[in-house]
């Protein structure tokens, strides 16, 4: 796609809010894998010594400490990364699911688009706090299961946007084209379909991993994610409300890289929008 | 010797809200080995149907019958897999708007070699610089560096020499071309029009054009269908009838064209009236209610196309 992403991406530079949401997005992330070796301290070791102790240079804990002694950095850093790996996995997959899923409903259309559609308006309409909380009675608590579970989910609005362009793409010359050369419907949903929805699908990507993130945290936080001695941004933040009136550094700390983990990118997901030239909505 | 292409009692209607429309009404003609065949007739005539039928684009509320033979195989009733085959390597269309039928996000290069890929089981590597030596035989100026361009980056004229050249892949023994001239300034449809000329004789395939411009086809038809309200009024040797036409419709349509040598004309003369809606005349002679000659004949019977091979006509009371 030569010619265009290379004019996206010169549009993607000029726009300086999405240039910073870039750079800080990228030293967050750097961050998350440099930071354990930077910091003597382990994220998992109780120091003692160290209890609930304030942010700052003179000890090693530079976030301070939880109310266990564990050094706050480290496991501030390594929340961030189980976040961002969560929310960018949760995200390939309902691409993946989403894309593949919309255009085959799209380009077939009649009643297989029906019966499909019909099925993502089922698995919509479940309230998804319940379903996490039956999940987890059913098949007890784990990282899986929350993969699963917001994997389940997550690509039913993908599938959605893309229906909605490939039925639009299905009315244009170029697939009759296509089907008067002789090309098959995988081929021509695999390599003129799917190739022209990647616009709205990359900015819908980008813009589901904040949310899935954000999802991710709220069910850590109501202790159905990621369990101790495991964290993620929602448990630390979960920890931290218990310790909001003694300690609130080890509420602030982690709750404040989520937001700036949101903040970067949803404004990195509208940059990259204005650059591909997306309808709004 | 078999046709290339032989159409008979096609008929093609559309299910609408308010009813069935019958687009093509009972069309039969032949398009011999390396014939090239002019179809002229008005926008909404059923032309371009009768092809779409042929090549299985149309709607899934479309209803045919009759027969489509192709090399001897019916079209109509195959399967998709089968019409694959022959679509895009034996039977190739070229389209009207050639600004709207290339795929945006591939390379041209990309997008030919796939049909040989496809069709002739190339290798992509070979299928690539096929692709460029046929972008060579339709005159497109550095074929190299346009295998790596996408369309948005080539002129109207130069995207319809790459959709001819895809058309022109597989060396077929039909080539459609569907108004290939409509979307584009005139001095560039006389050039497509001499490309289409000269791979007719480079390759030798049989050539469908399709068009509302009687000047289009003038030079390069064989043989020429007019068609009117769904069906063929009159099929005659391109010459005949431009020399001589049978059918008031189509010598009413030659008066309609400008004729730089001949008077000059105050008002450029028009046909009077509109063609009938589809499915409103069944009974009667469809061109009826324009026609300077029609009789009370003309109102209750339809004429059927009749005639010799050469001239056929389907008129109660034609010219000749």
């Amino acid at each position: 796609m030569g010619g265009l992403t290379g004019e996206a991406a010169r549009r993607l530079r000029s726009n300086p809010a999405a240039v910073v949401a870039v750079v800080v997005l990228s030293a967050i992330v750097v961050l998350t894998w440099l930071g354990p070796w930077i910091s003597p301290n382990n994220s998992q070791t109780l120091d003692w010594l160290h209890i609930a102790a304030r942010p700052g240079m003179q000890s090693s804990h530079w976030f301070g400490t939880d109310r266990l002694g564990r050094d706050l950095f480290v496991r501030t850093l390594a929340g961030t990364r189980v976040s961002i790996a969560i929310g960018l996995a949760a995200s390939v997959i309902s691409l993946l699911v989403g894309v593949s899923y919309g255009a085959i409903a799209g380009y077939i259309g009649g009643r297989t688009d029906h019966l499909m559609m019909r099925l993502i308006e089922i698995l919509s309409g479940l309230p998804l706090i319940f379903f996490v909380i039956f999940l987890t009675v059913i098949f007890g608590r784990g990282e899986y299961l929350l993969f699963f579970a917001i994997g389940a989910v997550g690509w039913l609005t993908m599938a959605r946007i893309v229906r909605g362009q490939t039925l639009s793409i299905r009315q244009r010359e170029f697939i009759e084209a296509a089907i008067a050369s002789g090309a098959g419907t995988g081929r021509i949903i695999a390599r003129h379909v799917v190739p022209n929805v990647i616009g709205p699908v990359i900015v819908f990507a980008t813009l589901t991993v904040p949310q899935i993130i954000l999802f991710e945290s709220f069910l850590s936080f109501l202790g159905l994610g990621i369990q101790e001695p495991g964290a993620s941004l929602g448990t630390l933040i979960a920890e931290g409300a218990a310790e909001m009136e003694a300690a609130p550094w080890i509420l602030l700390v982690p709750g404040s890289f989520l937001a700036l983990l949101l903040l970067c990118l949803n404004i990195f997901g509208d940059g990259l929008r204005d650059a591909l030239d997306v309808k709004d909505g | 010797m078999a046709a290339t292409l032989s159409v008979e009692r096609l008929r093609v209607s559309f299910s609408h809200r308010t009813g069935s429309i019958e687009a093509v009404d009972r069309v039969s003609f032949e398009v011999a080995r390396s014939e090239c065949v002019g179809i002229v007739g008005e926008s909404g005539s059923g032309k371009t149907q009768i092809f779409m039928a042929a090549m299985g684009l149309l709607g899934r509320n479309a209803q045919v019958s009759g027969s489509v033979r192709f090399e001897g195989n019916e079209l109509l009733a195959a399967d998709a897999s089968t019409l694959n085959r022959v679509r895009g390597s034996k039977l190739t269309m070229i389209f009207q708007d050639p600004m709207t039928s290339l795929t945006p996000h591939l390379a041209i290069g990309t997008q030919l070699a796939e049909v040989a890929v496809a069709h002739l089981g190339m290798p992509w590597k070979d299928a690539r610089s096929f692709a460029g030596r046929m972008l060579e035989r339709v005159h497109v100026p550095e074929p190299q560096r346009r295998l790596n361009q996408y369309p948005h980056e080539l002129s109207g004229g130069m995207r319809q020499r790459v959709m001819i050249a895809m058309s022109l892949l597989c060396e077929p023994s039909l080539v459609i071309a569907d108004e290939p001239t409509t979307a584009l300034d005139v001095t560039i449809q006389a050039q497509i029009i001499e490309l289409l000329r000269a791979v007719r004789g480079e390759f030798g395939m049989a050539l469908v054009l399709i068009s509302h411009d009687l000047a289009v086809v003038a030079g390069l038809a064989d043989r020429i269908l007019v068609t009117y309200a769904g069906s063929v009024v009159e099929n005659a040797i391109a010459e005949e009838l431009f020399r001589q036409p049978r059918h008031p419709y189509t010598a009413d349509l030659l008066k309609c064209m400008p004729n730089i040598g001949g008077a000059r004309l105050a008002r450029l003369p028009t046909l009077a009236g509109q063609p009938p809606r589809p499915g409103e005349t069944l009974e009667a002679c469809p061109f009826a209610p324009r026609c300077s000659r029609a009789a009370d004949r003309c109102r209750i019977e339809r004429p059927q196309l009749t005639g010799s091979a050469a001239s056929q006509v389907a008129c109660h009371f034609p010219l000749t």
